[in-house]
């Protein structure tokens, strides 16, 4: 059996010449000592074979059908042997994906490997960060759940912002003038056809890329990159210290892309993919819209820019964070490449890391987001004296001034938390201020009764500080 | 290599074969094209639909009306519907907004006793005509052309608003 298997492929190798092909491909020398720290562009390929595969599987039961969608999708996750695990997959594949291609881009901006001769590398490697936002976003949708058909119509009205040609992107993106029939059978073909053969050749040319230059070796501050010498030095470098690839340095790729496929397969087993909502009935209004966590930073942007400059942010600021990284290389192609002799880039990573947090943490919470499941306050919050107080913390809520107010911990967060807000506001203040309204809060002259605003005026003005309330109480209201 | 052809002749025939392959990748491509981005082609297409009898609806009161989108095609299922607010004024005017809020078109709550518009997205409020009261929109609930004909309430079906 084994003199047969050799003989094939001897028969085999004689009319390809794969091993001369891949031979010198996977021993190729690279720079020693590179370490961990370069392990992460392979683990990106890892995530996306996990998504090519595990996206080929889904594809054999989704119906990519507006009507039947979600009906095939709740019959993948609920009745298909292994569908639960498979879509569990599918989404924190594509979750590895995205937290990869920004790790390894980060590493590749620290270590300034995109410097000459590399700077096509990074230039596709941004088109790749684009393009796996886009499978990521075209993906959401395919839920087609309500979230996913209200993600539709706020990125069709995103694209409606477009300067002159926006509302015409706006209907090609619905496929029409509605959401509807033609929808999802476009966005199914641009997430399983368009952007993954887009993506294929990229990482063609990505890798390509990295076998004509070479990975960059570890930057040293005594070593910086000068366009006419580089390359010769480069070769001289290889020549005397170059270690093969495989098994020298690709070992490490191995261990860690397994780790990501690990670990992706337990949080799919352990957690389970993201769950269905509603079906995609564009009439049910209870809808709470919301990007996959990966985009959740940008949606807390668009809620708390100031009003008017959204037209220009909302396609404006992508465009320009595009346009920077596309031309990065090409202005900064030369010098030092060390971390510890680039304070700038050290500097502009932790501001964006730490901004993408602090936005993410944001629109985690959604403070600007009215809370609608808010609940009538209890009587221990309320601490009525009177009826007028009772029908005043009624009214509270009834009204819709605890979808953006709290009192005690309960209610939104949009407006001012009111539990003390009789310390700073006087009977005329708070009635100026329910019936005129503020910036951000409507006003209520037209639908409060004049019993109803002095209830709920009293109510509020027995909001002390904790201990002085039963005294507040006790003295009563207007 | 041989010298069979003049470089004259090289030169018109690699012209040619360029030129051929330009012609078959614009047979392809043309009719490629046209089919996906025909819906910039299409016509609107507007229909009146009835949302229910006049006496359906209270005076005063603003309600969610649901309707058959005008191009709906057969696998559109539950998604070729459309949802709007109808708000019956005591005057006996009918007004229809679009659920879609102005700012990125996340469907608008009506709350009753408050008299409010809410959008659950980013926060805006709209009084009960519609107008902003707070928050992002940059403008007013949108519209749908509604009248009355043989005592039924009819929409005239729009395309999304894009704002």
């Amino acid at each position: 059996m084994t003199r047969f298997l050799k003989k094939a492929w001897e028969w085999f190798d004689a009319r390809t010449d794969a091993s001369k092909v891949i031979g010198p491909i996977m021993r190729h020398p690279v720079p020693p000592r590179t370490g961990w720290m370069y392990v992460f562009g392979s683990a990106t390929l890892f995530a996306f074979l996990i998504q090519v595969f595990t996206g080929i599987a889904l594809a054999t039961a989704y119906v990519s059908s507006a009507g039947q969608a979600y009906d095939s999708l709740k019959w993948i996750s609920d009745r298909a042997f292994l569908g639960h695990l498979l879509r569990g997959m599918h989404y924190f594949g594509a979750s590895a994906m995205v937290l990869l291609v920004g790790i390894h881009m980060i590493r590749t901006f620290l270590t300034g490997s995109y410097k000459f001769p590399r700077e096509l590398n990074w230039v596709v490697g941004v088109i790749l960060l684009g393009l796996t936002i886009l499978m990521g976003f075209t993906g959401q949708l395919l839920r087609w759940d309500q979230n996913g058909v209200w993600s539709t119509i706020v990125a069709a009205e995103q694209a409606g912002r477009v300067p002159i040609i926006g509302p015409w992107l706006a209907r090609l993106l619905m496929g029409g003038q509605t959401v509807g029939g033609a929808t999802l059978s476009r966005f199914f073909a641009y997430h399983v056809f368009f952007i993954p053969a887009m993506i294929f050749g990229m990482v063609a040319l990505h890798l390509g890329l990295v076998l004509r230059h070479g990975i960059s070796e570890k930057p040293r501050a005594s070593h910086p990159v000068d366009p006419k010498t580089y390359r010769a030095w480069y070769e001289d470098m290889l020549h005397r210290e170059g270690v093969p690839f495989w098994p020298d340095a690709a070992w490490r790729d191995v261990v860690f892309g397994v780790f990501v496929v690990a670990c992706v397969v337990f949080l799919a087993w352990y957690i389970g993919p993201p769950q269905l909502t509603t079906p995609p009935d564009p009439t049910i209004i209870q809808a709470y819209p919301r990007p996959d966590w990966y985009l959740l930073w940008y949606f807390a942007v668009l809620a708390q820019l100031p009003h008017g400059s959204e037209d220009y942010v909302i396609v404006g600021a992508p465009a320009l964070a595009g346009v920077c990284l596309l031309i990065l290389p090409l202005v900064f192609n030369r010098g030092q490449r060390a971390p510890s002799r680039r304070p700038w880039a050290v500097a502009s990573i932790v501001v964006i890391v730490t901004a993408v947090l602090v936005l993410w943490l944001q629109g985690v919470r959604a403070p600007w987001s009215p809370d609608f499941k808010n609940k009538p306050l209890p009587a221990e919050v309320v601490h009525a004296a009177s009826a007028q107080i009772a029908e005043g913390a009624r009214l509270f809520h009834t009204h819709g001034c605890e979808d953006c107010h709290s009192i005690a911990g309960y209610g939104g967060h949009r407006g001012p938390d009111l539990t003390t807000v009789a310390d700073r506001m006087n009977d005329q203040q708070l009635t100026l201020r329910i019936l005129n309204g503020a910036k951000n809060m409507p006003a209520f002259a037209n639908s409060l009764q004049p019993s109803q605003l002095n209830s709920l005026v009293a109510f509020l003005r027995t909001r002390h500080m904790a201990g002085q309330t039963a005294s507040a109480s006790a003295s009563g209201a207007p | 290599m041989s010298d069979a052809l003049s470089p004259d002749r090289r030169k018109f025939l690699a012209r040619v074969s360029i030129g051929l392959g330009c012609v078959g990748a614009a047979l392809i491509g043309v009719p490629v094209a046209g089919f996906l981005l025909a819906p910039l082609f299409e016509s609107v297409v507007r229909k009146w639909r009835s949302v229910g009898a006049v006496a359906d609806f209270q005076k005063g009161q603003t309600v969610e009306v649901r309707f058959a989108d005008a191009s709906s095609v057969a696998w559109a299922g539950v998604t070729g519907r459309t949802g709007a607010w109808l708000r019956y004024d005591p005057d006996g005017r009918f007004t229809a907004f679009a659920i879609n809020c102005t700012h990125l078109g996340c469907p608008v709550r009506w709350m009753a006793e408050a008299e409010l518009f809410l959008c659950p997205c980013h926060g805006g409020v709209y009084y009960k005509d519609g107008t902003v009261a707070a928050g992002p929109p940059p403008r007013p609930l949108v519209q749908y052309p509604v009248r009355v004909r043989d005592g039924h309430v009819e929409l005239l079906t729009s395309p999304t608003p894009i704002t």
